[in-house]
């Protein structure tokens, strides 16, 4: 809760990419995202574009390789999903490997995987270059709803919290000897969801309280306000505007 | 459940998130009319909202790490959506869901940017929406008691998650990337997220009645309940005359219901060790469909129910128990409905009718 936390999903640096206005790349991330989801897959080759873009802005931004490849793993459930969908889908089939496969259901694999994978890598080195509360302020740069920014920066700001106290209640429990097995134990753990959202919504309300005590009225004031120069935004655009020459010319041939 | 990108093409994609933004924007002026008057009076205003509802979305965001052990080393966690309606309201469930989802793509890239929409949409709108419905649905029809507002909390989280997966499947159908038959993801996701609302349905009944214990002003769904309490305290402590036959009629249903519900919490005990089997069952399911030429013709004229039952011995153990569940809920849910609007039809109508029209107006 304190200042000078940073999430562990950040790695501090000091390089162009971490210094460029938070909602610039912001901006970018999602341009380059849309450009990825809207490339037709058969353009196998632009995807391959699309993963060297991406480390060239790794490389720009000081980011190991493994600390990317560690983060994709999330993606693992789509990953299972992918690998059954040839085997699942309809269409004209092909042997491979004494398999028999749907020549679609390869396809529609392939798409999910790159896609989802290029999704996954541009968003992690996101969240690695850019920290939370300057993502907050770029979301509320971008025009979000000021009221949801609040909300989110709250969350942000308690999350670490509240998982704290979820933490705690489970050490609690441990050291009175209770362990969760099954279904039976559900109802202790229901209890301390319950007991969890109770602290939560009261913390929610002393919070507000100490507000208002300090002049809250319901907007934020304005500390510091990130501006964004014309060869800032030009710097951001190029990682969108590369891959969409990629795209384009993945279309044509 | 998070969508990734080029899950669901383009254009899909922009509906989607039109519908989400839409949403959460109706939702911000809802959620302001919701958190202004929960506990303290109407000196507290709009300017509520953001702490509350920012902690709120911490609580979810927790919560779903809360493991629940079901079986053999399985477990599953809370999805939170119709939890989050009933606690704290409709408006500020879509809104705190949303804002998780935000923060969990972007922070932690689960689920992709272009899908926000539409995991926003399926996971914060459609379950929260029929989440609520079916309680809210439940709570008028049920007599004016804490143990009502747990039954409602049960079926309307028991209804929201394979709802929510029948809205991904609609999404699906129009937008999907995959070339995989509409009738193999329904059945496949449905089945399997039927399976999970069980589950989600028993935590967010305990949780629910957990909170009507100790703060039951906090609770949203419950709020039509504490009204007349209150009245009562400012005369003397005493219990009024009309209180007197409600715990009478709640002690005769109460050994039902539990029963009710301990039947079905053992059979999806059961159901989901067997479920254990396959890692993840969505994709056991969509394998077996797919070797199994057969399963086509059923499904395309049966429910997906039906076109579960059709398939090798393995499945039939587990399309069998998954059936059983399903009975089990249903009929506790819709039986003990109707025993008890014929219960309080005869014996007294007239007090509560309009207390459950304040509640729902609320």
């Amino acid at each position: 809760m304190g200042a000078g936390h940073a999430h562990r999903l950040y790695r501090s640096g000091n390089s162009p990419v971490h210094r460029l206005p938070p909602h610039c790349k912001l901006a970018a991330v999602f341009a380059f995202v849309v450009v990825v989801v809207s490339t037709p897959r058969e353009a196998v080759w632009a995807f391959g574009g699309y993963a060297v873009l991406l480390a060239g802005v790794a490389a720009t931004a000081r980011i190991p390789a493994g600390f990317v490849l560690r983060r994709l793993l999330i993606e693992i459930p789509f990953v299972a999903f992918a690998v059954l969908m040839p085997f699942v889908a309809e269409g004209e089939r092909t042997e491979v490997l004494g398999l028999s496969l749907s020549v679609s259901g390869l396809w529609g694999a392939w798409n999910v995987l790159a896609k989802g994978t290029l999704g996954v890598a541009a968003s992690v080195l996101l969240a690695g270059t850019t920290e939370l509360r300057e993502l907050l302020l770029g979301l509320q740069r971008l025009r979000l709803p000021a009221q949801l920014v609040q909300i989110a920066s709250f969350m942000i700001r308690y999350g670490d919290v509240i998982t704290d106290e979820m933490r705690r209640m489970s050490i609690a429990r441990r050291s009175r000897g209770f362990e969760a097995r099954g279904v039976r134990h559900w109802g202790v753990l229901a209890k301390t969801a319950g007991a969890l959202f109770i602290r939560s919504y009261e913390r929610g309300e002393r919070v507000h309280l100490a507000m208002v005590s300090r002049g809250y009225t319901g907007t934020m004031p304005v500390i510091d306000d990130v501006t964004a120069s014309r060869a800032q935004w030009a710097h951001a655009a190029a990682l969108p505007a590369a891959a969409l020459a990629v795209c384009l010319i993945g279309r044509t041939l | 459940m998070h969508v990734p990108d080029g899950f669901i093409n383009t254009p899909v994609s922009v509906a989607a998130g039109v519908v989400a933004a839409g949403a959460v924007a109706v939702s911000l002026r809802g959620a302001r009319r919701e958190l202004a008057g929960a506990g303290s009076g109407a000196l507290a205003g709009a300017d509520r909202t953001a702490p509350l509802a920012g902690l709120v979305a911490a609580f979810v965001f927790a919560v779903q790490m809360l493991n629940f052990p079901v079986a053999a080393g399985t477990s599953g966690h809370l999805l939170g959506g119709a939890l989050a309606a009933i606690l704290v309201g409709p408006y500020t469930g879509v809104l705190c869901i949303s804002v998780v989802l935000l923060m969990q793509g972007l922070l932690f890239a689960d689920g992709g940017l272009t899908a926000l929409g539409v995991n926003i949409s399926v996971m914060g709108v459609v379950t929260v929406l029929v989440a609520y419905a079916v309680f809210r649905g439940l709570l008028a029809v049920l007599p004016r008691t804490r143990r009502s507002v747990t039954v409602a909390s049960f079926a309307g989280a028991l209804v929201s998650v394979p709802a929510a997966a029948a809205a991904f499947t609609a999404l699906y159908a129009v937008g999907g990337t995959a070339d995989v038959s509409l009738g193999k993801v329904l059945t496949a996701m449905v089945g399997v997220h039927t399976l999970i609302g069980i589950g989600e349905a028993a935590i967010t009944a305990a949780t629910v009645g957990a909170v009507l214990a100790v703060r039951p002003d906090l609770v949203h769904g419950a709020r039509g309940l504490t009204a007349p309490l209150r009245l009562r305290v400012g005369g003397e402590l005493v219990e009024a005359p009309a209180a007197a036959p409600a715990p009478a009629a709640a002690r005769s249903t109460r050994t039902f219901l539990a029963a009710g519900l301990g039947t079905a919490l053992v059979l999806a005990g059961i159901v989901s060790f067997y479920a254990s089997a396959s890692p993840d069952g969505l994709e056991k399911v969509a394998a077996d469909q797919g070797i199994d030429a057969t399963v086509e013709e059923h499904a395309a004229k049966d429910s997906p129910l039906a076109d579960y039952g059709v398939k090798d011995v393995d499945d039939a153990r587990l399309s069998g128990g998954l059936a059983g569940v399903i009975g089990v809920g249903a009929t506790v849910v819709v039986g003990s409905g109707i025993f008890w609007a014929v219960r309080r039809r005869s014996a007294d109508a007239p007090a509560p009718a309009p207390a459950a029209t304040s509640g729902g107006a609320a």
